[in-house]
Protein backbone atom coordinates (compact mmCIF):
# COMPACT_ATOMS: atom_id res chain seq x y z
CA UNK A 1 0.00 0.00 0.00
CA UNK A 2 1.24 3.43 -0.68
CA UNK A 3 2.30 5.89 1.90
CA UNK A 4 0.03 7.94 1.42
CA UNK A 5 -2.51 5.56 2.22
CA UNK A 6 -2.11 4.92 6.00
CA UNK A 7 -2.75 9.17 6.33
CA UNK A 8 -6.02 9.41 4.54
CA UNK A 9 -7.54 7.16 6.13
CA UNK A 10 -6.35 8.18 9.94
CA UNK A 11 -7.58 11.85 8.32
CA UNK A 12 -10.82 9.91 6.76
CA UNK A 13 -11.49 8.52 10.26
CA UNK A 14 -11.01 11.90 12.57
CA UNK A 15 -13.47 13.51 9.74
CA UNK A 16 -15.86 10.91 9.83
CA UNK A 17 -15.87 11.56 14.28
CA UNK A 18 -15.97 15.34 13.96
CA UNK A 19 -18.95 14.92 11.22
CA UNK A 20 -21.53 14.30 13.77
CA UNK A 21 -21.01 17.17 15.97
CA UNK A 22 -20.87 19.73 12.96
CA UNK A 23 -24.39 17.78 12.22
CA UNK A 24 -25.66 18.59 15.29
CA UNK A 25 -24.35 21.55 15.73
CA UNK A 26 -26.43 22.49 12.59
CA UNK A 27 -29.89 24.50 12.68
CA UNK A 28 -33.01 22.71 12.31
CA UNK A 29 -34.55 23.07 8.86
CA UNK A 30 -37.86 25.25 9.47
CA UNK A 31 -40.27 22.99 7.91
CA UNK A 32 -38.97 19.37 8.12
CA UNK A 33 -37.00 19.32 11.46
CA UNK A 34 -34.90 17.01 13.17
CA UNK A 35 -35.88 14.49 10.49
CA UNK A 36 -33.92 16.68 7.42
CA UNK A 37 -30.56 16.11 9.79
CA UNK A 38 -30.66 12.73 7.53
CA UNK A 39 -29.91 15.18 4.75
CA UNK A 40 -26.00 15.14 5.51
CA UNK A 41 -25.33 11.92 5.07
CA UNK A 42 -28.02 10.86 2.53
CA UNK A 43 -26.77 13.54 -0.19
CA UNK A 44 -23.26 13.27 0.57
CA UNK A 45 -23.45 9.27 -0.49
CA UNK A 46 -25.65 9.91 -3.29
CA UNK A 47 -22.80 11.87 -4.50
CA UNK A 48 -19.99 9.53 -4.21
CA UNK A 49 -22.86 6.92 -5.71
CA UNK A 50 -22.66 8.76 -8.47
CA UNK A 51 -18.90 9.41 -8.70
CA UNK A 52 -18.01 5.68 -8.33
CA UNK A 53 -20.53 5.20 -11.20
CA UNK A 54 -18.40 7.53 -12.94
CA UNK A 55 -15.26 5.90 -12.09
CA UNK A 56 -16.23 2.28 -12.90
CA UNK A 57 -17.46 3.23 -16.04
CA UNK A 58 -14.06 5.17 -17.15
CA UNK A 59 -12.17 2.45 -16.25
CA UNK A 60 -14.46 0.19 -18.07
CA UNK A 61 -14.02 2.35 -20.93
CA UNK A 62 -10.33 2.32 -20.88
CA UNK A 63 -10.16 -1.46 -20.17
CA UNK A 64 -12.58 -2.12 -23.24
CA UNK A 65 -10.10 0.06 -26.02
CA UNK A 66 -6.97 -0.48 -23.78
CA UNK A 67 -7.02 -4.11 -22.42
CA UNK A 68 -5.18 -2.91 -19.31
CA UNK A 69 -5.70 -5.09 -16.33
CA UNK A 70 -5.09 -2.63 -13.85
CA UNK A 71 -8.19 -0.32 -15.43
CA UNK A 72 -10.16 -3.66 -15.15
CA UNK A 73 -9.61 -4.14 -11.56
CA UNK A 74 -10.43 -0.50 -10.87
CA UNK A 75 -13.48 -0.66 -12.59
CA UNK A 76 -14.15 -4.46 -10.61
CA UNK A 77 -13.42 -2.08 -7.07
CA UNK A 78 -15.11 0.85 -7.95
CA UNK A 79 -18.28 -1.30 -8.94
CA UNK A 80 -18.54 -2.85 -5.12
CA UNK A 81 -18.29 1.09 -3.99
CA UNK A 82 -21.07 2.14 -6.27
CA UNK A 83 -23.38 -0.88 -4.48
CA UNK A 84 -22.15 0.12 -1.20
CA UNK A 85 -22.89 3.88 -1.68
CA UNK A 86 -25.94 3.67 -3.26
CA UNK A 87 -27.26 0.90 -0.99
CA UNK A 88 -26.77 3.74 2.06
CA UNK A 89 -28.62 6.30 -0.44
CA UNK A 90 -31.68 3.88 -1.05
CA UNK A 91 -31.98 3.19 2.27
CA UNK A 92 -31.38 6.42 4.16
CA UNK A 93 -33.27 8.34 1.24
CA UNK A 94 -36.72 6.16 2.39
CA UNK A 95 -36.36 7.25 6.12
CA UNK A 96 -36.20 11.07 5.27
CA UNK A 97 -39.57 10.88 2.85
CA UNK A 98 -41.63 8.75 5.47
CA UNK A 99 -41.24 11.69 7.32
CA UNK A 100 -41.19 14.63 4.89
CA UNK A 101 -43.40 13.02 2.49
CA UNK A 102 -45.87 10.30 4.02
CA UNK A 103 -44.24 7.82 2.27
CA UNK A 104 -41.73 5.30 1.88
CA UNK A 105 -41.22 5.50 -1.80
CA UNK A 106 -42.40 7.36 -5.16
CA UNK A 107 -41.53 5.79 -8.78
CA UNK A 108 -40.49 9.30 -9.58
CA UNK A 109 -37.55 9.37 -12.08
CA UNK A 110 -35.10 10.44 -9.63
CA UNK A 111 -35.47 7.09 -7.23
CA UNK A 112 -36.21 4.76 -10.01
CA UNK A 113 -33.03 6.04 -11.72
CA UNK A 114 -30.88 6.03 -8.99
CA UNK A 115 -32.08 2.10 -8.14
CA UNK A 116 -31.73 1.10 -11.98
CA UNK A 117 -28.07 2.54 -11.74
CA UNK A 118 -27.50 0.46 -8.38
CA UNK A 119 -29.17 -2.51 -9.93
CA UNK A 120 -26.83 -2.25 -13.17
CA UNK A 121 -24.04 -2.36 -10.25
CA UNK A 122 -25.22 -5.16 -8.24
CA UNK A 123 -25.48 -6.70 -12.13
CA UNK A 124 -21.95 -6.26 -13.14
CA UNK A 125 -20.65 -7.61 -10.23
CA UNK A 126 -22.77 -10.86 -10.18
CA UNK A 127 -21.65 -11.20 -13.81
CA UNK A 128 -18.39 -10.64 -12.23
CA UNK A 129 -18.47 -13.35 -10.31
CA UNK A 130 -20.40 -16.26 -11.86
CA UNK A 131 -20.19 -15.06 -15.62
CA UNK A 132 -17.02 -17.21 -16.23
CA UNK A 133 -14.43 -16.58 -19.17
CA UNK A 134 -15.72 -13.12 -21.26
CA UNK A 135 -17.28 -11.51 -18.63
CA UNK A 136 -14.94 -8.99 -18.00
CA UNK A 137 -15.84 -7.41 -20.85
CA UNK A 138 -19.57 -8.05 -20.40
CA UNK A 139 -19.06 -6.18 -17.22
CA UNK A 140 -17.32 -3.26 -18.73
CA UNK A 141 -20.31 -2.63 -21.02
CA UNK A 142 -22.87 -2.91 -17.79
CA UNK A 143 -20.62 -0.20 -16.65
CA UNK A 144 -20.92 1.88 -19.58
CA UNK A 145 -24.67 1.76 -19.02
CA UNK A 146 -24.47 2.41 -15.54
CA UNK A 147 -21.95 5.21 -16.28
CA UNK A 148 -24.63 6.60 -18.68
CA UNK A 149 -27.40 6.64 -16.40
CA UNK A 150 -25.61 9.66 -13.75
CA UNK A 151 -26.32 12.34 -16.04
CA UNK A 152 -29.76 11.52 -16.00
CA UNK A 153 -30.01 10.98 -12.23
CA UNK A 154 -28.52 14.43 -11.57
CA UNK A 155 -30.69 15.97 -14.22
CA UNK A 156 -33.52 13.98 -13.66
CA UNK A 157 -35.19 16.28 -10.94
CA UNK A 158 -34.87 19.52 -13.41
CA UNK A 159 -36.80 18.16 -16.14
CA UNK A 160 -39.87 16.39 -14.93
CA UNK A 161 -42.43 16.87 -12.12
CA UNK A 162 -41.22 15.46 -9.18
CA UNK A 163 -41.24 15.92 -5.21
CA UNK A 164 -37.61 14.85 -4.86
CA UNK A 165 -36.13 18.87 -4.16
CA UNK A 166 -34.29 19.86 -7.28
CA UNK A 167 -30.56 20.81 -7.66
CA UNK A 168 -30.64 24.30 -6.86
CA UNK A 169 -31.62 23.59 -3.15
CA UNK A 170 -27.72 23.01 -2.66
CA UNK A 171 -26.26 25.84 -3.83
CA UNK A 172 -28.80 27.91 -1.81
CA UNK A 173 -28.24 26.39 1.88
CA UNK A 174 -27.11 29.37 4.65
CA UNK A 175 -23.85 28.61 5.84
CA UNK A 176 -25.12 26.98 8.85
CA UNK A 177 -25.93 24.24 6.73
CA UNK A 178 -23.44 24.50 3.97
CA UNK A 179 -20.59 24.00 6.28
CA UNK A 180 -21.36 20.51 7.35
CA UNK A 181 -22.94 19.09 4.31
CA UNK A 182 -19.26 20.07 2.71
CA UNK A 183 -17.53 18.68 5.50
CA UNK A 184 -19.64 14.99 5.08
CA UNK A 185 -19.28 15.35 1.54
CA UNK A 186 -15.58 16.26 1.86
CA UNK A 187 -15.25 12.97 4.23
CA UNK A 188 -17.50 10.38 2.26
CA UNK A 189 -15.33 11.29 -0.75
CA UNK A 190 -11.95 10.75 0.89
CA UNK A 191 -13.37 7.59 2.25
CA UNK A 192 -14.30 6.49 -1.24
CA UNK A 193 -10.52 7.29 -2.21
CA UNK A 194 -9.69 5.07 0.92
CA UNK A 195 -11.56 2.22 0.26
CA UNK A 196 -10.92 2.19 -3.26
CA UNK A 197 -7.11 1.78 -2.69
CA UNK A 198 -7.84 -0.97 -0.27
CA UNK A 199 -9.93 -2.78 -2.56
CA UNK A 200 -7.45 -2.44 -5.80
CA UNK A 201 -4.94 -3.60 -3.16
CA UNK A 202 -7.39 -6.48 -2.85
CA UNK A 203 -7.40 -7.39 -6.58
CA UNK A 204 -3.96 -7.00 -7.49
CA UNK A 205 -2.59 -9.12 -4.61
CA UNK A 206 -5.39 -11.77 -6.23
CA UNK A 207 -3.55 -11.24 -9.41
CA UNK A 208 -0.61 -11.70 -7.31
CA UNK A 209 -1.77 -15.16 -6.44
CA UNK A 210 -2.73 -16.18 -9.74
CA UNK A 211 0.88 -15.42 -10.77
CA UNK A 212 2.17 -17.24 -8.04
CA UNK A 213 0.37 -20.61 -8.76
CA UNK A 214 1.58 -20.79 -12.28
CA UNK A 215 5.28 -20.34 -11.01
CA UNK A 216 4.31 -23.22 -8.85
CA UNK A 217 2.78 -25.08 -11.37
CA UNK A 218 5.85 -24.46 -13.44
CA UNK A 219 8.46 -25.63 -11.10
CA UNK B 1 -79.01 -11.97 -38.16
CA UNK B 2 -78.14 -13.27 -34.73
CA UNK B 3 -74.78 -11.67 -34.44
CA UNK B 4 -76.51 -8.30 -35.10
CA UNK B 5 -79.04 -8.98 -32.35
CA UNK B 6 -76.32 -10.32 -30.19
CA UNK B 7 -73.82 -6.58 -31.01
CA UNK B 8 -76.94 -4.69 -30.84
CA UNK B 9 -77.94 -5.81 -27.18
CA UNK B 10 -74.56 -5.80 -25.98
CA UNK B 11 -74.82 -1.93 -27.40
CA UNK B 12 -77.15 -1.02 -25.97
CA UNK B 13 -76.54 -2.56 -22.23
CA UNK B 14 -73.33 -0.86 -22.40
CA UNK B 15 -74.83 2.62 -23.00
CA UNK B 16 -77.54 1.87 -20.39
CA UNK B 17 -74.56 1.33 -18.02
CA UNK B 18 -72.83 4.42 -19.21
CA UNK B 19 -75.83 6.27 -18.92
CA UNK B 20 -76.69 5.36 -15.69
CA UNK B 21 -73.16 6.59 -14.76
CA UNK B 22 -73.35 9.80 -16.00
CA UNK B 23 -75.26 11.40 -14.12
CA UNK B 24 -73.25 10.56 -10.54
CA UNK B 25 -69.91 11.15 -12.46
CA UNK B 26 -71.28 14.49 -13.73
CA UNK B 27 -71.93 15.61 -10.89
CA UNK B 28 -69.82 17.95 -8.89
CA UNK B 29 -67.42 17.25 -6.42
CA UNK B 30 -68.43 18.33 -2.78
CA UNK B 31 -66.12 21.15 -2.42
CA UNK B 32 -67.10 21.71 1.34
CA UNK B 33 -66.62 18.05 2.29
CA UNK B 34 -62.65 18.77 0.80
CA UNK B 35 -61.49 21.87 2.60
CA UNK B 36 -63.09 20.52 5.70
CA UNK B 37 -60.53 17.74 5.16
CA UNK B 38 -57.31 19.02 4.70
CA UNK B 39 -55.12 19.20 8.26
CA UNK B 40 -51.90 20.88 8.33
CA UNK B 41 -49.49 18.33 9.14
CA UNK B 42 -48.41 20.59 13.03
CA UNK B 43 -52.18 20.16 13.49
CA UNK B 44 -52.56 16.56 13.70
CA UNK B 45 -53.10 14.85 17.25
CA UNK B 46 -49.89 13.24 18.70
CA UNK B 47 -50.50 9.65 17.87
CA UNK B 48 -50.42 10.07 14.56
CA UNK B 49 -47.34 12.37 14.18
CA UNK B 50 -44.75 10.12 13.11
CA UNK B 51 -41.58 10.76 15.29
CA UNK B 52 -38.50 11.89 13.70
CA UNK B 53 -35.53 10.67 15.99
CA UNK B 54 -36.07 6.65 15.37
CA UNK B 55 -36.02 7.44 11.45
CA UNK B 56 -32.95 9.56 11.60
CA UNK B 57 -31.17 7.29 14.13
CA UNK B 58 -31.82 4.52 12.33
CA UNK B 59 -30.42 6.44 8.55
CA UNK B 60 -27.34 7.15 10.85
CA UNK B 61 -27.08 3.49 12.08
CA UNK B 62 -27.79 1.58 9.13
CA UNK B 63 -24.76 4.08 6.94
CA UNK B 64 -22.23 3.73 9.49
CA UNK B 65 -23.17 -0.05 9.98
CA UNK B 66 -22.79 -0.64 5.91
CA UNK B 67 -20.00 1.24 6.23
CA UNK B 68 -17.79 -0.47 8.53
CA UNK B 69 -19.24 -3.64 7.42
CA UNK B 70 -18.05 -3.45 4.22
CA UNK B 71 -14.12 -2.57 5.79
CA UNK B 72 -14.33 -5.86 7.76
CA UNK B 73 -15.34 -7.65 4.31
CA UNK B 74 -12.95 -5.89 2.55
CA UNK B 75 -10.21 -6.24 5.49
CA UNK B 76 -10.61 -9.77 6.04
CA UNK B 77 -10.59 -10.54 1.90
CA UNK B 78 -7.67 -9.29 2.07
CA UNK B 79 -6.21 -10.94 5.10
CA UNK B 80 -7.26 -14.22 3.35
CA UNK B 81 -5.58 -13.23 -0.25
CA UNK B 82 -2.34 -11.99 1.90
CA UNK B 83 -1.87 -14.96 3.70
CA UNK B 84 -1.95 -16.97 0.84
CA UNK B 85 0.55 -15.08 -0.95
CA UNK B 86 2.99 -15.60 1.87
CA UNK B 87 2.68 -18.96 1.71
CA UNK B 88 2.63 -19.43 -2.06
CA UNK B 89 5.94 -17.49 -2.11
CA UNK B 90 7.05 -19.74 1.01
CA UNK B 91 6.97 -22.71 -1.30
CA UNK B 92 8.68 -20.82 -4.21
CA UNK B 93 11.38 -19.83 -1.93
CA UNK B 94 11.57 -23.89 -0.39
CA UNK B 95 11.69 -25.47 -4.24
CA UNK B 96 14.28 -23.13 -5.42
CA UNK B 97 16.28 -24.00 -2.07
CA UNK B 98 15.86 -27.87 -2.85
CA UNK B 99 16.33 -26.99 -6.89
Amino acid sequence: MPKWFTLAAGVCALMFAVAPILIARAPYEAEMGLVQKIFYYHLPSAITFLVAAIVCGVASVRYLFGGSARQDRLAWAAAELVVLFGLITLVTGPLWARKSWGVWWQWDVRLTASLMGWMVAVAYLLVRKYGGPGSDKLGAGLALFGMANVPFIYISVNYWRTIHPSTTVVPTLPVSMGVPLWFSLASFILLFVVLLRMRVHLEEQRARVDQLYLSVDGN
Amino acid sequence: MGQVVTQTLIAALMVGVLGIGAPAAAQPPDQTDQTQEFVPLDNLPPQEQLPAAPLLVAAYIFSLVALFAYLWSVAQRLRGVSDEVRRLEGELKQRGERG
